[in-house]
């Protein structure tokens, strides 16, 4: 997700429109208590932004916080102070780079401290180390903390069973709604969330038409990297706002332009070659050398066409969700249940073989995260699995999101590099 | 039988990774089915109810070399999933029919759908156990999860479990964590007379063997012991925490005894210990099995925890009921939730002045020298201190 060191160069109105949008939220979060407002902190994957605008609370994810600080290369020492509070160096670092950055006095992006929150928002969705993460936030902040337990689809076969809808519906309703009532002293208003989720369809739509503008040749976006900045808005602060709404009716503007044109994706250096290669991806970027990992792809004029990453806080394209205002509380329900990494091995894998087929793509790439164990548990298969389904090769390298002692350089490039002769070498044997 | 024969045949079942003993079991009758299941957590009682052998798989332990399971996980992963899929494709495995994966961490989570991938005529399940705890939401949820693992292993087994089927096992187990927990009070009432390594051996024996069988096994135990002469040594009485899931070799076991140590409570083998109190053989047995997760088990760090007063108090309570002296942090390296839950714990016993400390292990460390230093001066430094 997006923020002031925007991997993009040229600014087009719809980045413009965005910065401000980021910056306007970390105001209202710095200024909470001077405007009267509450705050509340919660995950990227299982959001329930919606909801948590029907109360006027102002919503701090500490994921976004803390890739931010990567991006600005600062979780380094933030993870090295966590380790020196007593946290192994095992555990993932998104946890030590939030905890050394509350260290540090939570000095939001700009300049000035986040107040500590009101309430804590654990939307236990796709990831068992949410659930540590939020209980070691509440230890310092002693806020309410309402756990929305959402049932993983363990069997799979894109099943939600009306068992797991039901319980997190039922939560929502008598666990999430009565604590935001409480801590917000705002009454719950249906309409006003339908209203917000009608804006949240609205967005949807468009971000599925960018997401799959890649499907067009030459792509006219980055379906990962460039995605980053493509599903900032609505899989953080602002999906059900009009600020959305306006965002991607304005990013779809400009990719309809470059489509027109037959432009390629941009790129921190501007116009990207030609397109080379097209690249599906599985698990996040690296945020500590986001723009130097960039550079290994477009240098070649390998584009990534789809990706797993773009789908974490949300998946609408592949099986075609939108929010719905006709049953607000079910579809919060069933987007939780949705997610990504909330979805079992071989539905995610099926999913990375068919964008390989629908994206025509040359292979998977994977970049395993040391510390993500929700994304990286299971890629070897994956990787052997989607070659084996689409006949296509495909490649693994390894980061770390925000812990910069794990990217490196001359490894991830060298492999980058054999993988592209591999895909010639395919591409004439055919 | 003597304790030595006893221990014997628990240390055979434990090196033994042909699983013999459930495979002799399986064939002895026509139509039997064995159900595999990883840390921490699965209602046996169902399992046991379809007339089936619930057996749990803990890794490959220091004894396997591992050579196809590192090809599935990454370094920085820990190692019982990698040794796990080596048992499984080793053919180790190929005579259990069924395998349960509980709700833990992710990388039990995704071992669910590597199974499904790698060995799709097995019936593989993801069980989920609720993180809220209220009857009427999570209870509900859990009831229904507990009706479709029983329909799974209906299907399965080809038979139909009846609600009286679930009550006969439900007794069966009440008897056999009744027989846990005297095991464990013995161990803490008299230490010198029940070496860590003999508990541990003889729960991990249950993993194996039937519940029947198990409960026997420890009432002979129990009976052989008590004659047993042992001498009292001037051990620290220490609790010890986070190895519920990726199991130390037993010579980490051993070493921390030898280093000075009695463990006097663990959290090696969860799941003849996590529900703690009977559940009721009466009413609707899926009720009383949901009601007894949520009301009546252990804390554990892969369970969320409602209330931040409570939060990680069970270990105070835990060391002053055993009176225990201090609290040994051992973990499996790369293990997430043991080791996110640990600062949260060491606030707590920080706040009660009970001193502890903490290491890492994987199943096949080999090094024992240094965790027995590491133990052996906690051991001096509690008894210095208490004599201060
Ligand atoms: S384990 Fe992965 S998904 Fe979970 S908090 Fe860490 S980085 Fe995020
Ligand atoms: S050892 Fe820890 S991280 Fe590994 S599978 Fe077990 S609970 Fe998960």
């Amino acid at each position: 997700m997006s923020n002031d060191n925007n991997p993009e160069v040229k600014k087009d109105t719809s980045m413009l429109k965005q910065k401000e949008m980021i910056a306007g939220n970390y105001e209202k979060l710095t200024n909470a208590k001077e405007l009267g407002l509450k705050t509340s902190s919660t995950f990227v994957p299982g959001n329930l932004n919606e909801l948590t605008r029907c109360f006027d609370i102002v919503n701090n994810l500490p994921e976004i916080n803390a890739l931010g600080n990567a991006m600005r290369k600062q979780s380094g020492a933030m993870i090295s102070d966590a380790e020196k509070m007593g946290h192994s160096e095992d555990v993932c670092t998104y946890v030590k780079a939030d905890i050394g950055m509350m260290a540090k006095g939570n000095i939001a992006p700009n300049g000035k401290p986040m107040p500590n929150p009101d309430m804590l928002l654990l939307s236990y969705t796709g990831c068992y180390t949410f659930l540590k993460w939020f209980e070691l936030l509440r230890e310092q902040y002693k806020c309410p903390t309402v756990m929305l337990h959402v049932p993983y689809q363990g069997d799979g076969k894109g099943q939600i069973t009306q068992s797991m809808r039901d319980y997190v519906v039922k939560q929502i309703k008598e666990e999430v709604i009565p604590t935001m009532e409480q801590v917000s002293g705002v009454k719950f208003d249906i309409d006003k969330l339908r209203e917000l989720m009608r804006n949240s369809a609205k967005a949807e739509d468009n971000l599925v038409w960018v997401l799959q503008s890649a499907k067009k040749k030459p792509s006219p976006i980055d379906g990962y990297f460039g995605a980053v900045y493509y599903i900032g808005p609505i899989f953080s602060a602002f999906r059900g706002t009009t600020d959305a709404v306006e965002f991607y009716d304005l990013l779809r503007g400009e990719i309809q332009e470059r489509t027109d044109k037959g432009l390629g994706p941009v790129t921190p250096d501007g116009e990207m070659g030609k397109e080379k290669y097209r690249l599906v991806t599985e698990g996040p970027p690296n945020w500590t050398n986001f723009r130097e990992f960039w550079k290994m792809f477009y240098d070649e004029g390998a584009v990534c066409v789809a990706s797993s990453y773009s789908k974490v806080g949300g998946v609408y394209d592949y099986d075609g969700f939108r929010h719905d205002p006709e049953n607000p509380i079910e579809s919060l329900a069933e987007y939780c249940l949705g997610c990504y990494t909330n979805r079992n091995l071989p539905e995610r894998t099926k999913m990375m073989a068919d964008y390989i087929e629908d994206y025509e793509a040359d292979g998977l790439l994977i970049n395993s995260i040391k510390s993500c164990n929700s994304f990286a548990a299971g890629e070897l298969l994956m990787l052997r699995e989607v070659e084996n389904l689409t006949g296509k090769p495909g490649a693994f390298i390894e980061t770390d999101l925000v812990d910069p002692r794990y990217f490196s350089p001359a490894n991830v490039k060298n492999r980058l590099e054999s993988y592209f002769q591999m895909i010639e070498q395919k591409r004439q044997a055919a | 039988m003597s304790v030595k024969e006893i221990i014997d045949r628990c240390e055979e079942i434990f090196e033994d990774l042909n699983f013999t003993y459930a495979r002799e079991w399986k064939v002895a009758e026509d139509g039997r089915k064995v159900v595999g299941y990883m840390p921490v957590y699965v209602p046996n009682e169902i399992i046991h109810a379809a007339g089936m052998l619930p057996i749990g798989i803990l890794g490959g332990g220091d004894a396997m070399e591992v050579i196809h399971g590192d090809a599935y996980y990454q370094s920085y992963i820990c190692r019982i999933p990698r040794s796990t899929v080596e048992l499984g494709i080793m053919k180790n495995l190929d005579f259990v029919d069924g395998m349960l994966f509980p709700s833990i961490c992710d990388v039990i989570r995704n071992l669910s759908g590597v199974w499904k991938l790698l060995f799709p005529e097995v019936y593989a399940r993801y069980f989920d156990t609720p993180q809220n705890f209220r009857s009427d939401i999570g209870g509900e949820f859990y009831k229904n999860d507990l009706q479709e693992l029983r329909e799974g292993l209906e299907k399965l087994g080809g038979r139909e479990i009846t609600d009286d089927d679930l009550r006969n096992s439900i007794q069966v187990y009440n008897e056999n964590r009744d027989w846990v927990r005297k095991v464990y009070q013995f161990r803490s009432d008299q230490p010198w007379k029940v070496p860590a390594s003999e508990v541990y051996l003889l729960m991990r024996a249950g993993e194996i063997l039937t519940p029947e069988d198990h409960t026997q096994m420890m009432k002979d135990y129990l009976a052989a012991v008590e004659n047993e002469e042992r001498r009292m040594k001037d051990n620290c009485r220490v609790v010890l925490n986070g190895s519920f899931c990726e199991q130390p070799p037993l010579g980490l076991v051993k070493s921390i005894e030898l280093a000075g140590c009695y463990v006097v409570d663990d959290d090696y083998m969860m799941i003849n210990r996590m529900i703690t109190e009977d559940i009721p053989t009466d009413g609707d047995p899926l009720l009383n099995l949901s009601e007894a997760f949520l009301k009546h088990s252990l804390d554990l760090a892969s369970k969320f925890e409602p209330s931040e007063e409570k939060k990680g108090k069970f270990i105070v309570e835990l060391v002053r009921a055993r009176g225990a002296e201090g609290v040994i942090f051992s973990a499996p390296s790369f293990c997430d939730p043991a080791l996110l839950d640990q600062p949260m714990l060491a606030h707590v016993l920080d706040d009660a002045n009970i001193p502890y400390i903490s290491f890492q292990y994987a199943e096949n460390s080999g090094q024992m020298q240094p965790i027995r230093e590491q133990a052996g001066t906690f051991a001096d430094s509690i008894k210095l201190w208490s004599a201060a």
